[in-house]
């Protein structure tokens, strides 16, 4: 398959690359990994007139502690993350994610960035990020803004970034004592999307207590879903095997999926529950090791 | 449309071209170049046929623009066999019968090959991990790992 025919530029610094995308507003697409965006296009599911590839520019891909979080550059490759022993030892969640991404070759060139920017709700990144509360740096003509993952994921394959806009850094806050986080996924087979996905970050508090709970589900509706009621529920609960399932039973009631091969949405409803409880039960006993 | 120059390095050797932006790279190599080792599959970045290795990393020629070559070096199936001597893997693969059609081959071979220049002596499960983006539907894995385990201790000597 061949994609419709479009032009293509390769900025060699990020002013260069928003440039562009300034120049032909609309019509130019960031290729960042391009794991999803040339399948779309090949497929002719999606059109361009102009793609930047920004994979020239440097200083797009890192991954470090600064500043009270964990920042990873816009580029940084799937790959680069699953190989992390930062990432590893303090933010497993997201090691956990990485995995599942697609397979190990395409995990090769696909970004962190393009995964939420692409704003796919099979996607396996928002999830976490929602549970994480993460914020993403977007850089345009005038510069930086920070905006809240709550806010980023606005409908189907659409975010808040503005078409001059490129996704340049995650910013994680850095986890407190007693944290721990989990993403589970149930894939007919590597590569699949997730027929259902759960992210689930906890922080115990000295009491053992729940002080705070993140948790995110993915293909669970048209966008990333984050399950507010049951994070709500779990605030200041022990988190025995009862309030586990009790959390997990609110967070399948936010799941809105559609039926396509992978199961009907009874069936979905019932994985988005069945593997809360599991990354809840993972997140907790992560939190109570660290 | 668009049209670009550039300089390609497959298996050592320089290429110049002059290529459309859609162009994919494994259009390149089989089209233009005439490398037709690189097999393309299911053209959904599912299968890993069209595997081949940029600077060194595998990836899929079916997802990856020509264009975006520019300047790199690719390395292929044909890339393999050095002055008439089959690489180990090659040799894995025939002795231990790691195929049968032989067409997911150029890409498991591939994967495999960068597989063991970072982990000279890996487990059944690290194989089996490495090759899951590689679908076979007629051998099966099983020979396959015997395959790359073989080669991974011939490498090692």
């Amino acid at each position: 398959m061949i994609p419709a025919s479009f032009d293509y530029h390769a900025p060699k610094t990020l002013a260069e690359a928003i440039g562009l995308l300034s120049k032909y507003p609309g019509d130019a697409k960031v290729l960042s990994g391009g794991q999803s965006l040339l399948p779309l296009l090949k497929l002719r599911l999606g059109s361009a007139g102009h793609l930047v590839d920004i994979n020239r520019v440097p200083g797009l891909e890192y991954i470090k502690e600064e500043g009270g979080f964990l920042k990873i550059g816009g580029r940084t490759r799937e790959s680069a993350l699953e190989r992390s022993d930062l990432v590893k030892a303090r933010y497993p969640i997201l090691t956990d994610t990485a995995a599942v991404i697609a397979d190990p070759i395409v995990r090769n060139l696909a970004t962190v960035g393009g995964n939420l920017a692409h704003g796919d709700p099979a996607n396996d990144h928002p999830a976490t990020m929602l549970a994480l509360r993460a914020q993403v740096v977007a850089t345009g003509p005038k510069g930086e803004r920070v905006i809240p993952i709550g806010e980023f994921f606005t409908d189907l394959f659409t975010t808040a970034l503005a078409p001059d806009e490129i996704l340049t850094e995650i910013r994680i806050p850095a986890p407190q004592p007693r944290t721990g986080g989990a993403y589970v996924k149930l894939e007919r087979k590597v590569g699949d999307f997730a027929t259902a996905g759960a992210a689930a970050q906890v922080t115990l508090g000295k009491g053992g207590e729940i002080a705070r709970a993140g948790i995110g589900l993915t293909n669970a509706g048209l966008t990333p879903v984050q399950a507010d009621a049951a994070e709500k529920f779990l605030q200041g609960k022990r988190p025995d095997a009862a309030t586990i399932a009790e959390a997990a039973r609110l967070a399948a009631q936010s799941a809105d999926p559609s039926a396509d091969r992978r199961g009907s949405v009874e069936y979905k409803v019932e994985m988005a529950r069945v593997l809360t409880a599991r990354a809840l039960k993972k997140a907790v006993a992560r939190a109570e090791g660290a | 449309m668009s049209t670009h120059r550039i300089k390609v390095t497959v298996n050592g050797a320089a290429h110049d071209a002059e290529v459309e932006s859609r162009l994919l790279l494994v259009h390149l190599l089989r089209e233009n170049l005439r490398l037709t080792g690189t097999h393309i599959g299911c053209d959904t970045t599912h299968c890993g046929a069209c595997t081949v290795l940029l600077d060194g990393t595998p990836v899929k020629s079916c997802t990856v623009l020509a264009v975006q070559a520019d300047g790199r070096e690719v390395m292929t199936v044909e890339g393999l066999e050095k002055d008439g001597k089959l690489d180990p893997i090659q040799e894995g693969f025939w002795e231990e019968h790691g195929l049968q059609c032989g067409y997911c081959t150029p890409g498991m071979m591939m994967t495999s090959f960068a597989l063991l220049k970072t982990n000279a002596n890996p487990s059944e499960g690290d194989i089996r991990q490495a090759i899951s983006g590689n679908l076979c539907r007629c051998t099966g894995y099983v020979n396959i790992v015997k395959s790359v385990q073989s080669a991974a201790a011939k490498a090692r000597g």
